[in-house]
């Protein structure tokens, strides 16, 4: 399949076009050695993209593990320990190893090509952050197969349960976050350093696309809180190998003060997963009405007011540990002022749409099922701030069911809408129609009909992390897990609609998609190995 | 597309509601609760779930008209517009405006939460690995309330019955009508403790003691669970409190003031072996079970096994200050606080005559209490 992914430079490619696209300088290296020594974004983008999409089955895995487990109570498959390894790496690998990575990988692809950009701005960094991925997400798999088994904490690891209480493999994990959390921070630094200094001339801040702000604000977020986690999992770290004692209250420690370092990182870590997808979808959205975005200022404002604020809202995941009143009533405020920012957002696709001349190819349907679901999971998010009835919904199904919201119908279609929109360019096909459609109505169908009744379970009283559960929760549980197979099952599509798309399908031009107005639809389908090497003539549009 | 849409969500939306009715009898709202605040949270749940609702309708009403309007397939030609500082702007403002509304009676609702003050008693509640501890403060009663769904039903050997895994062995009993102080804590990892009819979830964290209240209305029994992830049986750590009339809580406690004065007489006499074995067999079956097995296999590494461990059948000592203080830096916790001498000595004894290890000797309570006192 290698060589199928992206093309190498053909003699087709190597002519000069109006497009800036200059003859090779040389070719690359074939084989294993192609992938293992590029320094092409491309290249690297694509190999963040089918790790994301390994891991996006191994985590699926472990969730499909746990629902068929849920599928009514009483224990039938698996003991509770291993129940906890699955909810706990299902977590760990989605965030880690499936959301970031697929975000990554098409910065890397579409951050270069939409700023006019020959490459990333440090192509050996980027070789190196995405090489550690693998090594971190083997060790963490690894984990499996070790005494005790893998980390059974849930992906929050709150201590003393992460360290006193953990399995050895623990250490382990411990080192596999670091990994990852250095190659994020270097691919953070890679993509400033180029969306700063590698935008074609003429290209102001303010001509980027949207992609383009989110990402650039997410490495910002990136850069701030990766090294809070580093941080925080080195103390558990020494709480566990060395003797100290930050959270083991034994010692004069403080389990709480794991949680406050924890969402320092981990509040802003969910916008990390989610502004991004904002960027596609503001990106896609315009596309495929013909019609500017409206509000661009506006949506980058937004943006950039969700980041701030994100700093300021870490306890609101905590409003159950025994915080003193004036502290709840900041994060309290604080969290519902965030609904503002992201109102703005979604009024502003609203009517993006309005009077437009609107067409609904795959990755408008995805991208429209962003909004909508997204929003879903933005109000039960509002409902949640309201401490008073956090204290109920707190830990349980309605939690789980509002990030999945925001995180499958959220995150993981805007991925999936940015990678039916740009597959044209990186393969130079179409995605087969009617299994794209396909795709998506399953998994629209799936995915309302595995996070719906959650919400349910959650105010029924069903606490969220638990292996078996009461009678009265039994249909909801029955509902989720036949979506859950459902949706996992259509993502079998998916892979079969990439792979067929790699393989051919109908031609894409250039401008694969007719209201498609950045750069990146200039240089052929599918794009060369080496674009813009001559800066292209930035025209500004009308924002 | 928009219809074939509808269709699909049609089609989605009555799959869900046929299996969803047999649940609705048993709720799938949050519980309006048998307390002021139960009630007050449920009116904030409820306000803010038809305001989104109401937002809701507007966006999504604004968006599927857009999409069928102005779809091309109907010949829709693209406007231009991209900016309107007057609508950004009041689209700014107004949910602003709504959060507001909604942030009044938030707060007070969250203050008096807040207020345990005046309270006419106290109840100690310390979460372990996976039982609650309850300690009527300064009322000599302490007991520890753990899971009472047999294994069997669990395993799927026995039909599941009607409270299944929110069955306890002994219930909180609080009186209705005053005003109960709660104190939570922990012995080992972060619990959470939840009622859901009685609006209260409080995590209970070593080294920590947080503070919650509640004064129930109406008599009854209310069952919750540990909320937060405790390892492994977080999942079979259920609260039950039930709710009494004072003069009725009043002679419960009588009784249990009584039964506590009785046990503490027994700890001068000389216990027999089969007497501390059969009390300590049943101490290991709710206390130490969970981690080292019924039959004392343990589940290494972090849970030793007890049966046919040399090294703490040789080191008698070793065995009880274990047991009594626990490991520090280790999951095994001390007892202390937890048993009472008797049954301190009961399971030690226990624990070295069954499963085949074969101490021969007995620990007596009175040893133990000696021990304590010191």
């Amino acid at each position: 399949m290698a060589s199928h992914l992206p093309p190498k430079s053909t003699t087709q490619h190597s002519q000069p076009t109006s497009a800036g696209v200059a003859a090779e300088p040389h070719s690359p290296p074939g084989g294993l050695k192609r992938w293992l020594l590029t320094t092409n974004h491309k290249d690297i983008g694509t190999l963040y993209m089918l790790l994301s999409l390994a891991m996006f089955f191994i985590g699926g895995l472990f969730a499909m593990v746990v629902r068929a487990e849920l599928f009514q109570p009483g224990l039938q498959l698996v003991e509770p320990e291993f129940f906890n390894q699955m909810t706990t790496m299902h977590g760990l690998i989605m965030i880690f190893g499936a959301v970031m990575p697929a975000f990554v990988g098409l910065a890397n692809w579409m951050v270069p090509l939409q700023i006019g950009a020959p490459d990333m701005a440090l192509p050996r960094l980027n070789n190196f952050s995405f090489w550690l991925l693998p090594v971190a997400f083997t060790l963490l798999l690894s984990t499996f197969f070790m005494p005790g088994g893998a980390p059974n904490f849930g992906w929050t690891s709150y201590a003393p349960l992460s360290t006193t209480y953990s399995p050895p493999s623990t250490t382990f994990f411990i080192l596999s976050l670091h990994l990852a959390g250095i190659s994020s921070i270097l691919g953070a630094i890679n993509i400033i350093a180029t969306i700063l200094n590698l935008r074609a001339p003429g290209m102001r801040l303010m001509d980027m696309p949207l992609f383009v702000w989110t990402w650039l604000i997410t490495a910002f977020l990136l850069i701030a809180v990766m090294p809070v986690l580093a941080g925080v999992i080195t103390m558990m770290l020494m709480d566990i190998n060395f003797g100290t004692s930050f959270f083991n209250a034994a010692g004069g420690g403080d389990p709480v003060l794991f949680q406050h370092l924890f969402w320092f990182f981990g509040h802003p870590e969910v916008y990390i997963m989610i502004l991004p997808a904002f960027g596609i979808v503001s990106v896609i959205i315009p596309t495929f009405a013909r019609k500017p975005l409206f509000g661009y200022a506006s949506m980058v404002y937004a943006t950039a007011s969700i980041a701030i604020l994100s700093f300021l809202v870490w306890a609101h995941h905590m409003f159950t540990v025994g915080l003193p009143l004036v502290a709840e009533l900041f994060f309290m405020y604080s969290t519902m002022l965030i609904a503002v920012p992201t109102g703005v957002k979604v009024f502003n696709w609203v009517t993006t749409l309005f009077r437009g001349s609107i067409t609904f190819e795959p990755p408008m349907l995805f991208a429209l099922a962003f909004v909508v679901l997204f929003t879903i999971g933005g109000f039960s998010g509002l409902m949640l701030a309201i401490s008073p009835a956090d204290f109920q919904y707190h830990d349980t199904y309605f939690v789980v069911a509002h990030f999945h919201y925001v995180l499958v119908p959220g995150a993981v279609f805007a991925i999936m809408a940015g990678v039916y929109y740009w597959l044209p360019k990186w393969t130079g096909h179409y995605p087969h129609l009617r299994l794209s459609q396909w795709h998506f109505w399953l998994s629209v169908i799936g995915v309302n009909l595995t996070f719906f009744p959650m919400h349910f379970a959650g105010l029924a009283g069903m606490p969220r992390r638990i292996p078996d559960y009461a009678l009265q929760f039994a249909d909801f549980n029955m509902i989720t897990s036949i979506g859950a197979f459902l949706f996992g099952l259509s993502q079998l599509l998916f892979v079969v609609v990439v792979v067929m798309c790699v393989r051919g399908g109908e031609k894409a031009p250039a401008r694969a998609w007719d209201g498609a107005e950045d750069l990146e639809w200039t240089v052929p389908s599918p794009a060369p190995l080496h674009t813009f090497e001559t800066p292209p003539e930035f025209v500004p549009r009308q924002h | 597309m928009r219809m074939r849409k509808r269709l699909v969500w049609t089609a989605s939306g009555t799959a869900m509601g046929v299996p969803v009715s047999g649940a609705l009898a048993s709720g799938w709202n949050m519980p309006v609760g048998v307390t002021d605040l139960s009630r007050d949270i449920h009116g904030l749940h409820m306000a803010i779930f038809w305001i989104c609702v109401v937002i809701g309708i507007v966006v999504f009403g604004a968006l599927f008209y857009s999409l069928f309007r102005y779809r091309r397939s109907r010949g829709a030609k693209p406007s231009a517009f991209h900016e309107h500082t007057t609508v950004e702007v009041i689209w700014t403002i107004v949910p602003l405006l709504i959060l507001v509304v909604i942030a009044i009676p938030a707060t007070a609702t969250l203050k008096s939460m807040y207020d345990a003050s005046d309270a006419d008693m106290e109840v100690m509640i310390t979460g372990q690995q996976w039982r609650w501890r309850y300690e009527y403060r300064g009322e000599e009663v302490s007991f520890i309330s753990s899971l009472a769904t047999p294994r069997e039903q669990i395993a799927g050997q026995q039909e599941k019955g009607e409270h299944y895994l929110l069955e306890v062995d002994r219930s909180l009993v609080l009186p209705v009508d005053r005003k109960v102080r709660l104190l939570l804590t922990s012995d080992d990892v972060i619990h959470s403790w939840w009622v859901p009819e009685l609006g209260v979830k409080q995590d209970a964290i070593p080294g920590f003691v947080n503070e919650n209240w509640v004064r129930i209305n109406e008599p009854g029994i209310y069952r919750g669970q540990c909320a937060e992830l405790c390892g492994r049986d977080h999942g079979f750590m259920p609260v039950v409190v039930e709710a009494v009339e004072p003069e009725r809580f009043d002679a419960w406690l009588a009784e249990r003031q009584a039964e506590a004065a009785e046990a503490a007489m027994g700890l001068d006499r000389e216990w027999a072996m089969d007497e501390l074995m059969a009390r300590g067999e049943q101490v290991y079956g709710t206390i130490c079970a969970s981690c080292h097995q019924p039959d004392g296999s343990g589940n290494p590494p972090v849970f030793p096994a007890l049966a046919g461990n040399q090294a703490l059948l040789d080191d008698r000592e070793r065995h009880i200050e274990t047991v009594i203080d626990g490991i520090a830096g280790s999951a095994m916790p001390g007892f202390a606080n937890t048993l009472d001498p008797a049954e301190i000595a009961a399971v030690i004894t226990y624990e070295r005559n069954a499963w085949g290890n074969e101490a021969g000797d007995t620990v007596q309570p009175s040893a133990i209490a000696e021990r304590l006192a010191d």
